[in-house]
């Protein structure tokens, strides 16, 4: 049994996995060596998982393996671990270097270049939340980690970030609930180098959305169950292996695992307002071979709903911030009549403003995980975080475009990217996951 | 490690601060809303038990007792350990007693501002002096507010004494404390760098009450109007240095609002804190469900703009609690202190007022405490800096710009 790591272990494991990784040097990485190609081209729904591997199925020797939860240090603090320092540091940089840097070229190819995949790959993006047992990184529950992780990838780019991530949310999702024969059949692919491409899958297209209760059912057969239904918000359906799907199976939200390859899988480009460079797609299932993951507990579902929304008020903290940093810096250096704009208060406020939301939404963000990480209840502490996000997060996007006026309006500044972005994070479901 | 939830060493005292806020504050709530001006006797023996506890070093009591940076117990302790103290207790007392009622908290004998100030810029002599002293806070005067440089109130050295002239309004607690922290310039021309603190004990020649304010909210609290007339006071009540310091400038006065700008914030959350707990009692007997794993948008508009208040109520205090840790963590934190006065300031009134509107007639009528806590959370959003000079402190921060460039 693999020793639990010291305090600086997962830190260093990260950084050892970039130091002896030939990608350090691509770190720097401007131009994509091969351009996405993308599928926003194609039209209707094609048959999933082309070059999807099989997944060979294990003999699951009886009990999962499970995270344990953190304690409670009893100090109120928002001081990060060492561990968190080191890699929100890393994921930083990476953020600033490669994401934002790439952000308009990925989002012109409707996906995220393979070079940022693997990179991510390297420092073990997906592997946050994976028993140290099964191959992953840590013993216990990091939720807040995850939020750190998020909102620092989403500084740099949400669209890329959601894809980096999107991966790590499956492997997530079969450690917390999967059943062990599941872990030991799925989770070697996302510790090993090839990661695949895999997609959480929560929403459906139609208004008024509640993934309590879903429109794609669960039927069951002779051999387990088979899905029909339409699904969206795919990330990277197209290039997806494996689906871990929520469907309605007799009254009950479920999550259920689908192979790409499996017959009835389909996959249709889905662009969106914004996040393009996630590649979102829908996928139609027609009486799809499924497995429910773990035992289909209304509980784990209600965690998997939670967590993911957690998730995407992460992700708005790092775009929000981004939208702070380039308003601050606009402001001041933007002159009319004869000062910079700055020194008005109707100008000044609105700045004043988006800090204010911003770092009260980052703390109920950081509460409600650190409420889920050490097992305490957090279904308020979500649903507030998640309200914050979803409406805070907006208006920071619309008055970072307002406060630049005309050059909001235009692709020559990202502040138009961060509105058509920060637009998910109130009404998504799914996808990403702490 | 990020944690925030209620430190486990101030667990049980939040609970008895609870406790004592029901059973004497709340429990008279009403009673000196309606009685404006008279003297709320039962803080008597409330005061006696605040202070036994101060002295027995036993948390904050009513959590006006002021603050010295970095000579709580905790100091002694290591360096790198993470603090959870005095700031934080305070403002956790705070949240309690506004719970209770925020106009009561305020009329504390022993607790108020000038307390506040005294206990984190008095010398130790001083410090010995005033012990045991209820000393109100005059700042205000009737041609500013905000623009505090702006006072006239002038204090001339004379032998080794001041003299004293002016006028003072808005002075909380004014007639029933036993002495005043009178703000007064030495200097006019010399501007913000002249202006001193001075204590001026209530018994001293030349210092009177005027007249009490009638209010819209916090009536239990007594807003007095106190005029200095050739009142003369011994050089050793000022407090600070005597030596007008231009470069220093207003920094020395300025510093007790950054530690209680934390507490007002508190103030708000304590109150909005009760007009949601009342609120939600009322929907769930009005038959509305609150669920939290629902989108808000599938929920009923009263369900869904409960939420929207709760989580805006959650953001002022964690916001709060940030800014009492920093300052335990001795970090700065002027910013986080008036970013949690301004967000706490508009959400509490916001929230204490849309309960009133959820609640209907029902909730405008005196038979509630809803009104009641509507109108008590207004005055947040303005004393100890309104919305409005909070967002200047903050943009001018943020934006790295000075006074006379940010207006």
């Amino acid at each position: 049994m693999a020793s639990r790591k010291d305090p600086m272990g997962i830190g260093l494991a990260v950084l050892n996995r970039i130091a002896s990784s030939p990608a350090i040097d691509k770190l720097g990485l401007r131009k994509q060596t091969e351009k996405a190609v993308y599928h926003g081209t194609r039209t209707g729904f094609q048959a999933a998982g082309a070059a999807a591997r099989t997944f060979k199925k294990v003999k699951g020797s009886g009990k999962p393996v499970r995270q344990a939860r953190v304690g409670d240090s009893g100090v109120y603090d928002l001081t990060p671990t060492e561990d968190q320092q080191m890699i929100v540091g890393v994921v930083q940089e990476f953020a600033a270097e490669v994401l934002r840097t790439s952000a308009e070229e990925a989002e012109k190819g409707n996906d995220t270049s393979k070079e940022v995949l693997a990179q991510t790959t390297e420092f073990g993006l997906s592997l946050l939340n994976v028993p140290e047992e099964l191959g992953g990184l840590s013993e216990e529950r990091s939720a807040v980690t995850g939020v750190l992780v998020a909102e620092a990838l989403a500084e740099g780019d949400m669209g890329q970030a959601v894809a980096c991530l999107a991966p790590a949310a499956v492997a997530t999702a079969i450690s917390l609930w999967g059943s062990d024969e599941q872990q030991q059949t799925y989770l070697p692919a996302f510790t090993g180098d090839d990661v695949p491409a895999a997609a959480l899958v929560v929403a459906e297209p139609h208004p008024l959305f509640d993934p309590f209760e879903l429109r794609t059912t669960a039927t069951r057969s002779s051999d387990g169950y088979t899905l029909s239904g339409l699904k969206s918000v795919a990330v990277r359906g197209a290039e997806a292996e494996l689906f871990v799907v929520a469907a309605d199976l007799e009254g009950t939200p479920t999550l259920f695992l689908v192979e790409a390859a499996a017959d009835g899988v389909s996959v249709a480009a889905d662009p969106s307002m914004g996040l393009r460079a996630a590649g979102l797609s829908r996928i139609k299932l027609d009486d799809a071979a499924a497995q429910v993951l773990g035992d289909g507990d209304l509980d784990d579902y209600r965690e998997c709903i939670r967590l993911s929304r957690l998730a995407w008020a992460g992700l708005a903290l790092g775009t929000a911030k981004a939208v702070l940093d380039y308003t601050k810096e606009y402001v001041v250096g933007r002159e009319a009549f004869g000062e910079p704009i700055a020194y008005r208060q109707s100008v000044a406020f609105m700045v004043a403003n988006i800090a204010i939301e911003l770092e009260g939404m980052r703390l109920v963000t950081l509460k409600a995980a650190s409420r889920a990480e050490q097992g305490l209840p957090h279904a308020r502490e979500v649903a507030l975080a998640r309200k914050l996000a979803g409406e805070y997060g907006m208006k920071i996007g619309t008055d970072g475009v307002q406060l630049l006026g005309g050059h909001g309006f235009v692709k020559e500044h990202p502040v138009e990217r961060w509105y058509r972005d920060l637009r998910a994070v109130g009404l998504m479901e799914g996808a990403v996951l702490v | 490690m990020i944690n925030l939830e209620t430190p486990k060493k101030f667990r049980a005292f939040v609970q008895q601060a609870n406790q004592v806020a029901d059973n004497f504050l709340r429990a008279n709530s009403r009673k000196y809303d309606l009685a404006e001006h008279s003297y709320p006797k039962e803080l008597d023996l409330l005061a006696s038990l605040v202070d036994g506890m101060s002295d027995s070093g036993q948390g904050q009591g009513a959590g006006a007792a002021g603050v010295r940076r970095g000579e709580d117990e905790d100091g002694k302790k290591s360096k790198n350990a993470v603090k959870n103290g005095t700031n934080m207790s305070s403002v956790l007392s705070v949240i309690e007693m506004c719970w209770g009622d925020v106009g009561l908290l305020l009329s504390m004998p022993r607790q108020g501002l000038g307390n506040s100030a005294i206990a984190s810029v008095a010398t130790d002599e001083q410090l010995e002096k005033y012990k045991g002293t209820w000393a109100a806070m005059a700042i205000t005067e009737p041609s500013f507010g905000s623009d505090s440089a702006a006072i006239k109130t002038t204090a001339v050295k004379d032998g080794d004494h001041y003299v004293l002239n002016g006028e003072k309004i808005y002075v909380t607690s004014g007639e029933r404390a036993d002495s005043v922290v009178v703000w007064a310039t030495l200097d006019k021309s010399l501007g913000r760098a002249a202006i001193k603190s001075f204590v001026v004990s209530k018994d001293t020649p030349g210092i009177r009450v005027e007249r009490l304010e009638h209010k819209l909210g916090i009536r239990a609290s007594d807003t007095a109007v106190i005029v200095l007339d050739n009142c003369r006071v011994h050089e050793s009540n000022l407090l600070g240095s005597p030596e007008v310091d231009v470069k220093q400038g207003f920094a020395g006065a300025m510093a007790t609002f950054d530690n209680t700008r934390p507490l007002v914030a508190g103030m708000a959350v304590g109150c909005a804190r009760a007009s949601l707990e009342v609120m939600r009692d009322l929907l769930e007997d009005a038959g509305v469900d609150i669920d939290y794993d629902r989108p808000v948008q599938s929920q009923s508009h009263a369900a869904a703009t409960f939420i929207q208040m709760e989580a805006d109520w959650e953001a002022a205090l964690l916001l709060t609690l940030t800014a009492a840790w920093l300052a335990d963590n001795r970090k700065p934190n002027s910013m986080e202190a008036s970013m949690a006065k301004a967000k706490a300031g508009r959400v509490g009134n916001d929230i204490t007022l849309r309960c009133v509107e959820l609640a209907g007639s029902l909730g405008y009528s005196e038979t509630s405490f809803l009104e009641k806590w509507s109108r008590d959370s207004k005055i947040l959003d303005i004393f100890e800096g309104t919305q409005q000079i909070q967002q200047l402190i903050i943009a001018r921060r943020l934006l790295n710009l000075t006074s006379s460039q940010l207006k």
